[in-house]
């Protein structure tokens, strides 16, 4: 069995709140360069150079690249013979989301009871999904996830007699009635298969593949590729002020259904699609 | 596309003069307000009380801020969306409320009642956070400092980019912009 310290797990969790806030990733970055180059409207040239600025002075000056810092999604994979040592494994990871929103600046937007509210001041709890995998590392994902994209994402326990049809109309049209709100251009998560949750939560993995990336599946890369030109063809456009990329990606993940169901998910991640990881 | 300054308190003439599409640069004083803050002010024009600040002319800013680093007046700052306030907005829009700043677009009812009381909706852009903060040189709490990023901060901006969404005429710039590039 591999040690490993709560007190590095803090560290590191920390470190990857500041970062995955301050730093648009990289595949991010040329999404814009890329879709400013296609992009036909005027005003939505002046979001995406808006938007490429916006993430420089971000990166120089150390400050969140959007105010609201997110509910903080970690995705933890832990290697079976790793065994944690110093304390709890998810005390160190809230600890270090403590740390880090509250050393880095970041704006703390968890009320504590979603009815009668109170916000816990440090954004705290985080949402952690844990796999267990093999090997003697533990890989830390941090997402942090804002609510206004979140706000236009849904779920569809549809009829499998909708079929490819029936997914593909559905997230269109999920995305035509966000318009403006979820921030544009955006990335698509798409989950179909599983149960009511399962789904969910394929959908918001999706939105870790780095942009550009296609489903392993041709079947399912088919799909992201049409669905993007659907989705462009709304003519939403940056920041929904009417333009031709309304979308940078759809990613879509897929997992086996249950004869009688068929669910299908959306989760809307706006232009900031923030997320960092690093293996201890 | 005409480049407009505008700064607070507005009069009705200064918004007529303000259309759908219109870039706007505002300096002067700006009010943030969000969820949190509007239930609260609207439950006290309910009750016959005065609003903690006199909104008459002025401009309300859609924004829960980031925490300012050591040296600097505000953290990023960008707009929230709009359409959560939307049920409380025509109530702000009689004692006077002049323009609001957000993103995405505004309800049937707000779009009337801005019409009906000489308002407008401006676009900010969501997600340039960083970027519009550097156009705020001042912030400082004024009312309902206990709702932390939602308190009322009253910000003195200078050269704050947005652009005019909706006008007094009814105009919608979502609506045009989206219609023209829908294929």
């Amino acid at each position: 069995m591999r040690e490993i310290q709560t007190d590095k797990i803090i560290e590191v969790v920390a470190k990857l709140c500041k970062d995955a806030n301050y730093y648009l990733p990289q595949d991010v970055m040329d999404a814009f360069k890329d879709g400013l180059n296609k992009e036909e409207s005027e005003v939505g040239k002046a979001i995406f150079h808006q938007l490429i600025e916006n993430a420089e002075i971000a990166k120089q000056d150390e400050v969140p690249i959007c105010q609201d810092t997110g509910f903080t999604v970690v995705f933890l994979e832990l290697g079976q013979e790793v065994r944690i040592v110093g304390g709890e494994l998810y005390e160190a990871i809230e600890e270090g989301v403590r740390q880090g929103y509250t050393e880095g600046y970041l704006r703390k937007s968890i009320l504590k009871d979603p009815i009668r509210g109170e916000n816990t001041g440090d954004n705290t709890p985080a949402v952690i999904y844990t796999d267990i995998v093999s090997g003697d590392k533990l890989k830390i994902i941090i997402a942090p996830k804002g609510g206004g994209s979140e706000n236009m994402s849904e779920v569809w326990m549809g009829t499998p007699a909708a079929g490819a049809e029936g997914v593909k109309n559905f997230v269109v049209e999920r995305v035509r009635k966000s318009g403006g709100n979820p921030c544009p251009p955006i990335v698509v998560g798409v989950g179909i298969g599983g149960t009511f949750d399962k789904c969910a939560q394929l959908a918001k993995r999706a939105l870790l593949r780095p942009i550009g990336s296609d489903n392993k599946d041709p079947f399912y890369a088919d799909m992201e590729k049409e669905l993007l030109e659907r989705i462009n063809n709304l003519g939403i456009g940056p920041a929904g002020l009417g333009g031709r990329i309304t979308a940078l990606a759809v990613h879509i993940e897929v997992f086996p259904r249950h004869i009688a169901t068929f669910p299908v998910a959306v989760n809307i991640q706006c232009h900031a699609c923030r997320h960092k990881e690093t293996i201890i | 596309m005409a480049e407009i300054r505008i700064s607070a308190p507005l009069s009705d003439e200064d918004i007529k003069k303000l259309n759908t599409g219109d870039k706007v640069l505002i300096s002067g004083v700006v009010y943030t307000g969000r969820d949190s803050a509007h239930k609260r002010m609207v439950e006290l024009l309910k009750q016959g009380k005065d609003l903690p600040v006199d909104l008459k002319g002025q401009i309300i800013y859609y924004v829960g801020p980031a925490p300012a680093k050591p040296g600097k007046p505000i953290g990023s700052a960008g707009p929230t969306t709009s359409y959560r306030m939307d049920p409380y907005t025509p109530e702000l829009l009689s004692p006077g409320l002049k323009a609001m700043i957000g993103k995405g677009p505004r309800s049937k009812e707000v779009i009337e009642s801005m019409k009906k009381h000489k308002a407008v909706y401006l676009g900010a852009t969501g997600g340039a956070a960083a970027l519009i903060a550097k156009s705020i040189k001042k912030a400082e709490v004024v009312a309902y400092e206990d709702l932390g990023p939602e308190a009322i901060r009253r910000l003195e901006v200078e050269d704050f980019p947005a652009i005019v969404v909706n006008d007094i005429h009814g105009n919608d710039l979502y609506e045009e912009g989206v219609k023209k590039y829908r294929r």
